[in-house]
């Protein structure tokens, strides 16, 4: 048995799911449901000036079949008093004193605002702050969220001026929805942040009506822009964690958050440098028990790695990760095709033929069996085979014998200008 | 999913038609079919588990690569939950519960459940771990799903348990009963060795009753656990019944797990006699023995017979041919001592019996023979009265009477599980009934054992 424990930038959680600020984290009710049926910890729903939501919020894109594969939300920060989210988040807290809660916050770009909110919420005794500069809907167009989160200054001073009232530690809530999310990483950690969390929702449409024309979901035959989550944009989640985990200015713990459904995916954020994950989509399609796998597979997992503790995974890939520049060119892998296992769907022949760089030839056997074989000579181990192939074991890539030494383009270029002298 | 059906029986190597004929879902079908679970709420698949394993949750897991914990949710809830993902009659419980009945088709349950326990099997995991020891004793008479199911329960919680097996190797019916084609005397054997593992002491070849006395279990044992399950098939009471080639189903389907398999019934013409699980069991074994033709004959109809749906339509399969209304009167010798056929009478149905089923009444002067090298009883089974007697039970006709949330017989020291309480309206006789029986009485044990041992601590 791994010890789960986590103690993200002085937060300490039994294990590092959490819910993220979402829905599920709206009230005490839904939140002590959560810690019973096991959730480490809880951002509760963005607390700020209560807003007005419209009906009809969600929307979701199945993918051939499957539902939710990604998730579109146009619903705002919390619609109830902060008094009442106050009052349940001292009994949750009393109730669940081992749990870690996080408020989250959302104000005017003011100091004042961000004193008087950072005081009030401290005093019922959370164990840390998140301050959501990446809304994207609604927030922003006042704003706030995404509109203070795209602005590196903004987001630097906003985080000194919670920072000069915090006695708790504070992560910055970074928006996906900038060209590059370390420069307001590093704003992050200039402006005193203890750890930032990403990624916020992506600017989306889930899709229109093909028969009314109506935007999906629309609100009285009118749509907006909301903010896309779930399975589809762990990937881009993914990169953005690695790419600040990298990054030697933002050198404060990370929270992980996008696609988080399965302590797979946990497992994959942590080892890029997250040290805990949050998690909203999946428990909005399957309810707060997903987390008993996360945590007894996460568990396993462990166990099978003889790792003793999850800290142990933290950032254990990140070096793994760098520049196209940096990567080996002469490195050289090629499919090869295992014609026992192969079911002859072709797609591998097609994919290659019409797409890649057509080395898997269609071939007949002197019995009249139809076969397929890469030329490996002119496959350039892109994959693409091996990715369209429905059978397991079918089509491998294989790394072929080195010709020459290891070589990035770095070096091509920078031994190149040397000789050019 | 592949089957042997009689068309490929091979005469030359008889093991090879008693392998497995479910062959699994590979690793594509188990993603696939996990990822289609809906991963129902207050799911009614649980509700329709005897033993209540969390399905959408070991299935969530299967999904998740996560096959330990699969396999672990499986096997906490049901000590026999590799054996039952193979027998359970899935249709009639979690299958047949599927919230997906009422739009496509319901998730392969047991399917799914033998792709985890198979995992758990081929990579030797130890699953539970040994309760610490409470310094209590309980002795378990069987070695079957009940006796096992209550001592692996027992056993994690600190109790030393020892289990008296009569026969030679534990795990009584998922050892000795099913046919092998069905579950391979493999899975059964590691759910003997999960519990063995646990510290539990099998004690096998050893008679309870015979070669040990009664007494002494009530001596040394705190709690005493029967789980005996039922005895041989009865005696048909006719003419000719001591032939040779008149075989007992339960026997004969335990000689084709043992290892050698008789050759003598290739070629030849078989009958059953009974159209239960078990007549379907000796039915389809015979086939792949060798048999040429085999026949069902049942005194009632299709409608009356107990064999579950899967297994009569896996008979036909097997093509063997079912005689309803048809009664054996007395069994022909050859005049040397082997039976030749079989004198029957045809039936019809009457008014109901005691049980509500039609009895069947013979039809005068329909009398006719048919000819038959093996005759095969499968009528159903006795009860270990003497041993019940011994024990000084109260039961009725062999069915031992417990209290029905305890398992608690009228001697409160002694606790009966599985096959011995079935009948009389007591619950189905199937493995995972006896499992949960096994579980319960553990439980009730705890309850009753657990307040003199901290008394003593």
């Amino acid at each position: 048995m791994a010890d789960l424990r986590i103690n993200l930038a002085g937060i300490e959680s039994p294990n590092p799911f959490w819910l993220a600020s979402a829905p599920p984290t709206n009230s005490g009710y839904q939140v002590q449901r959560a810690f019973e049926a096991g959730w480490g910890g809880a951002v509760w729903k963005t607390l700020g000036e209560p807003i007005i939501n419209t009906t009809s919020r969600f929307a979701a894109v199945s993918f051939n079949g499957r539902k939710v594969a990604g998730f579109n939300n146009i619903e705002l920060i919390t619609d109830r008093p902060l008094e009442v989210n106050l009052k349940e988040i001292y009994d949750t807290k009393k109730r669940f004193p081992n749990h870690a809660i996080i408020a989250s916050l959302m104000v005017e770009p003011s100091r004042e605002k961000w004193h008087e909110i950072v005081k009030r919420v401290e005093a019922v005794g959370v164990d840390g702050l998140e301050l959501n500069f990446g809304c994207p809907h609604g927030m922003a167009e006042r704003g706030m969220g995404a509109a203070s989160g795209q602005q590196p200054d903004l987001v630097e001073a906003q985080t000194m001026w919670a920072k000069e009232a915090a006695q708790t530690p504070v992560i910055v809530k970074l928006t996906p929805n900038i060209t590059d999310i370390t420069m307001t990483a590093i704003a992050a950690v200039n402006g005193g942040a203890d750890a930032v969390s990403m990624i916020n929702t992506i600017n989306s449409l889930a899709g229109v009506d093909i028969d009314s024309w109506n935007t999906i979901p629309h609100v009285a035959g009118k749509g907006a822009h909301g903010g896309y989550c779930g399975p589809a944009v762990k990937p881009i989640a993914l990169n953005m964690v690695a790419e600040c985990a990298r990054n030697s200015k933002i050198n404060i713990p990370i929270s992980g958050i996008g696609g988080i459904s399965t302590w797979r995916d946990a497992v994959e954020f942590m080892l890029m440098g997250a040290s805990g994950v949050q998690v909203c989509t999946a428990a909005m399609h399957h309810g707060f028990s997903i987390v008993e796998d996360m945590i007894d597979g996460l568990n396993n997992y462990l166990d099978d790695k003889g790792l003793l503790s999850v800290n142990d995974l933290v950032g254990k890939s990140v070096e793994r990760y760098s520049d196209w520049g940096n990567l080996d060119l002469n490195y050289r892998i090629a499919a090869k095709i295992n014609t026992d296992v192969c079911i002859n769907c072709n797609k591998c022949h097609i994919a290659c033929e019409d797409t890649a760089h057509q080395c898997i030839d269609m071939l007949t056997d002197a019995n009249g069996k139809n076969y397929l074989q890469v030329r490996e000579e002119d496959c350039v181990g892109c994959n693409l085979c091996s990715i369209v192939c429905p059978e397991e074991g079918a089509i491998s890539m294989i790394e072929l014998p080195r010709e020459s030494m290891p070589m990035t383009w770095n070096e091509r270029q920078h031994a190149l200008a040397k000789l050019m002298g | 999913m592949k089957h042997s059906s009689q068309s490929s029986i091979s005469l030359t190597d008889l093991h090879v038609n008693f392998e497995e004929i479910n062959a699994g879902l590979t690793n594509a079908d188990a993603v696939d079919e996990s990822n289609r679970c809906l991963y129902c709420y207050d799911a009614p698949c649980i509700q329709a588990c005897p033993t209540g394993i969390n399905i959408p949750s070991f299935i969530k897991k299967i999904a998740s690569g996560n096959l330990k914990g699969s396999a672990t949710a499986i096997m906490d809830a049901n000590p026999v939950g590799a054996s039952c993902a193979r027998v359970c009659p899935t249709e009639e419980l979690c299958e047949g519960a599927c919230v997906l009945n009422h739009s496509t088709k319901p998730i392969m349950i047991g399917n799914l459940q033998r792709y985890a326990t198979d995992w758990a099997i081929k990579n030797e995991q130890t699953l539970f771990e040994a309760g610490e020891k409470n310094g209590r004793k309980v002795g378990i008479v069987g070695s079957g799903p009940a006796g096992l199911s209550a001592a692996r329960e027992l056993a994690r919680l600190g109790y030393e348990v020892t289990i008296y097996e009569a026969k030679a190797k534990a795990g009584g019916l998922n050892q000795h009963g099913i046919v092998s084609f069905r579950l391979p005397q493999k899975v059964a054997q590691w759910e003997v060795e999960q519990v063995e593992k646990l510290g539990v002491q099998i004690k096998t070849n050893v008679t309870v009753g015979r070669d040990i006395p009664v007494d002494d279990l009530f001596e040394h044992y705190d709690s005493v656990i029967l789980a005996v399950g039922m005895s041989k098939v009865p005696m048909l009471q006719l003419g000719g019944e001591d032939l040779d080639g008149v075989y007992d189903a339960i026997e004969f389907v335990e000689g084709t797990k043992k290892g050698d398999l008789t050759t003598e019934l290739i070629g030849k013409h078989v009958a059953v006699i009974g159209a239960g699980n078990t007549a379907i069991d000796a039915a389809t074994c015979s086939v792949r023995l060798g048999a040429e033709n085999v026949k069902i004959l049942y005194r009632r109809t299709q409608k009356e017979m107990t064999a579950y749906e899967f297994e009569y339509e896996f008979a036909k399969q097997d093509s063997i041919e079912f005689r309803w209304l048809t009664a054996p009167i007395r069994l022909i010798d050859n005049g040397h001592g082997k039976v030749k056929g079989i004198e029957c009478v045809k039936m019809e149905l009457g008014e109901p019996g005691m049980d509500g089923r039609r009895r069947p009444v013979p039809v005068k002067g329909s009398e006719f023979i048919l000819e038959a090298d093996a005759v095969i009883k499968a009528i159903g089974q006795t009860r270990h009265l003497d041993l019940i007697d011994a024990f000084d039970l109260a039961h009725h006709r062999g069915v031992i009477k417990i209290d029905i949330d305890t398992f608690q017989t009228s001697n409160p020291k002694v606790y009966a599980v599985g096959d011995v309480i079935f009948g009389d309206g007591q619950g189905e006789a199937m493995v995972v009934s006896a499992a949960q029986h096994g579980k319960k009485a553990a439980y009730a044990i705890h309850q009753q054992l657990k307040k003199s041992i901290s008394e003593t601590a």
